[in-house]
């Protein structure tokens, strides 16, 4: 049970972190949307609540909801450049459909 | 699983949003008849978006090439003289038309039809038959390009604007060409109704607001009720033949006449002239006079003089305006609002004037070329989910034409009346005429007419395997669905037996599935083509043109012959008629030119008649 983060995405949370001044760390978190139904959501972290799970990765709090963690539990976030884009990417073992937009997935 | 197409997600502050952080990408079009523009929502705001070399406006204009590309814009404008065939020009005025309705337009269209099996006029280019959806297409095509470019991504949807008297199959013809061009159609939107929106309209007042819009080429005049965020469109009016460009031929005769100059001129001269009109024209906008020069001839015009030149051409907008407003049953204090669009707005005589027959001043702030497409970015904002709060309601437009059926003895029966706002579903209820019946026709169609045979035919189709019954036993329920965009389908039942005809309603005009798939795939293919029944075609319309002009000649200037001539050229007359009929093309070419032949001394003489009278009219003029 975890999701982890790889080292480039370490750095780039740490700096964006840092540059905002505040936060106990990262939410990973998913919404409903898109063609396929579910989305990724990546939230600053001010206040932890209860029914939240708290992993460690890199030294960074990784945040994820209950409800959530069902859905990306074996997670690894890997922060890459594409073109000119750059974000996170999800490697998610439990999706196993994306749709063409790539903004939603199944599972 | 294709990991690699996985859209990058950014991390954002907590409770925003969601849809603010990856904005879908829509866009507003207007595709317009001269022109057209793509407008996009970007930080709030709608922007028209421009091309790599800044221009907004792109010429509604298509050129077919020889080697299978396709040019679209200012390049395939500026060789509609010298490749008329190839060249396609104002192509809204042909979407959703049949070939009859097209040839009714009165209008010279140079282009060469050949009868598709849809009965939508097919024009004939150099890469092969290209439907106007085709055509569409193509300007659409270059638009989405564009907004792809400047936004950065795939375009997620477009809201088109379409003119507010645009009939079923105008709207679903121009759906079609959406689709053609790869675009998702969020909304197709009244183009009234879309400046409106740009102006903010839809948020405040409830009332009636006039929608004024004088193009390059036409003028449309909308009379629209808004009532809590739902815009009727009460009446329509104006004149497809009126527009800024009659301007410019109003100062371009100026100039003739006082530079007394032939106003026989070559189309490159004529082209010349007609551009220093315009830049005339723009120039009195803000200048009180302006220096006008043309080749060795100069003269001032001053802005009264240019208003007295143009004074019949408003009076006529001014006069379809009323005609609408009574119409649409309106008093004139019931107006809300009068909302200028299109270039020609920009002339303060024409805004004066509006504000003068509507007692109020006109909203003119935001560009009137760019005011339709940028109602329509915003539209396609709120329709692509963009806007966090839902307080931003959605349009909802209204059918412009009723929706009926025919019934016994030539009558239409009305299900959906127009002015329903949409989505809607009417259904009701009919029967069968006679003892044992076992099927019944339906004939669908369009218009306020009494008559099936003065409406709009949409489309026709059969409910068979109805039980026989006694007559009136039979219950066939008919429901209309019109969906937001406006588009119609139609399905029978017969309720106690469950027969049920379920059939995909496509207006007669418009594309089936499998044509637009077979013209994707055959858009390469179809290069080839038969010359010969080309060529013939060609030299049936020469003959054809030449006959025309010939006779018009002799209906106006047939007293500059005598007797003996006029025989000679009436005798060629026929001889070519017939060999137009005939299938020879060496035939046709020989009596085309033997009939110029016969006619030439007959032109010389017209030429030195015109001269003259161009003569006598500036003696007149300074006098």
């Amino acid at each position: 049970m975890a999701v982890s983060l790889t080292e480039a995405a370490a750095k780039h949370v740490r700096r964006s972190l840092d540059k905002r001044g505040k936060g106990e760390g990262i939410r990973v978190g998913i919404r409903t949307t898109g063609c396929s139904g579910m989305a990724y959501v990546l939230e600053y972290v001010d206040e932890v609540s209860a029914e939240d799970e708290v992993f460690e990765s890199h030294g960074l709090k990784v945040i994820v909801d209950a409800n959530s963690l069902d859905f990306i539990d074996g997670t690894e976030l890997d922060f890459v450049r594409e073109g000119v884009n750059e974000g996170f990417k999800f490697n998610n073992p439990n999706v196993r459909g994306e749709c063409g937009c790539g903004e939603s997935f199944s599972v | 699983m294709k990991k690699n197409t996985m859209a990058l997600v950014q991390i954002v502050e907590p409770n925003t949003p969601v849809d603010k952080s990856q904005p879908r990408l829509a866009v507003g079009i207007d595709l317009g008849t001269t022109n057209s523009l793509v407008a996009s929502v970007r930080n709030d705001v709608p922007v028209p978006l421009a091309d790599t070399q800044g221009r907004f406006a792109l010429a509604s204009a298509v050129r077919y090439l020889k080697d299978n590309t396709v040019s679209v814009g200012r390049d395939a404008k500026q060789c509609a003289s010298c490749d008329p065939y190839n060249c396609i020009l104002s192509v809204k005025r042909l979407i959703g038309r049949g070939l009859e309705d097209v040839q009714q337009l009165g209008e010279q269209l140079p282009y060469r039809f050949q009868d598709g099996d849809s009965q939508m006029p097919l024009i004939e280019t150099v890469q092969g038959c290209k439907s106007p959806v085709e055509v569409s297409a193509e300007i659409l095509k270059v638009l989405r390009q564009r907004a792809e470019q400047v936004l950065g991504g795939d375009l997620f949807g477009a809201v088109i604007t379409v003119p507010a008297y645009f009939d079923d199959a105008q709207r679903q013809a121009t759906k079609d060409a959406a689709r053609l061009a790869g675009i998702n159609v969020l909304r197709l939107l009244n183009e009234p109704t879309a400046a409106a929106v740009a102006y903010g309209l839809d948020k405040q007042a409830e009332g009636v607001i006039v929608v004024y819009d004088l193009g390059g080429g036409t003028f449309d005049v909308s009379i629209l009720r808004l009532t809590r965020g739902v815009f009727e469109v009460l009446a329509t009016g104006g004149d497809s033949a009126l527009g800024g460009d009659d301007f410019d031929h109003a100062i371009a005769n100026w100039i003739v006449q006082q530079a007394g100059v032939s106003s026989d001129l070559e189309p490159g001269e004529q082209r010349r002239l007609m551009r220093l009109a315009c830049d005339v024209k723009e120039a009195l906008s803000s200048a009180e006079s302006t220096l006008v020069q043309y080749k060795a001839w100069q003269a001032e015009l001053s802005r009264a003089d240019f208003e007295q030149l143009i004074t019949p051409l408003v009076a006529r907008s001014l006069k379809a305006c009323r005609r609408a407003l009574r119409d649409s049953d309106v008093e004139l204090e019931e107006i809300a609002a009068v909302v200028m669009v299109g270039g020609s707005t920009r002339v303060p005589y024409v805004r004066e004037q509006v504000a003068h027959m509507f007692a109020r001043e006109p909203l003119a702030d935001i560009d009137p070329d760019k005011v339709v497409a940028l109602g329509a970015a915003l539209q396609a904002d709120v329709l692509a989910g963009n806007q966090a709060d839902s307080d931003n309601l959605l349009l909802l437009d209204v059918i412009p034409l009723s929706l009926g059926l025919e019934t016994m003895g030539d009558l239409v029966e009305k299900i959906v009346p127009r002015n329903t706002t949409i989505p809607v579903t009417r259904t009701q209820d009919f029967t069968t005429a006679r003892d044992g019946q076992t099927a019944i026709a339906l004939h669908i169609v369009q218009g306020e007419r009494e008559l099936a045979s003065a409406s709009r035919s949409l489309a026709r189709f059969e409910l068979r395997g109805i039980p026989p019954m006694v007559a009136g036993a039979a219950k066939v329920r008919v429901s209309f669905q019109v969906d937001a965009d406006g588009l119609l389908s139609v399905t029978a039942t017969e309720t106690r037996s469950g027969v049920e005809a379920r059939v995909e309603i496509k207006p007669s005009y418009g594309l089936s599935e499998d044509a637009i798939s077979r013209m994707l795939e055959e858009s390469i293919e179809n290069a080839e083509q038969d010359r010969k029944a080309r060529g013939l075609r060609e030299q049936q319309v020469n003959a054809q043109r030449l006959l025309e002009t010939v006779r018009a000649a002799l209906q106006s200037d047939g007293n500059l012959l005598n007797e003996q001539e006029r025989a000679l050229i009436d005798e060629q007359l026929e001889k070519l008629e017939q060999a137009q009929q005939g299938d020879e093309i060496g035939a046709i070419a020989r009596q085309i030119q033997q009939l110029n032949a016969a006619t030439h001394e007959f032109a010389s003489r017209r030429m030195d008649a015109t001269v003259k009278r161009a003569f006598a009219g500036r003696q007149l003029e300074e006098v």
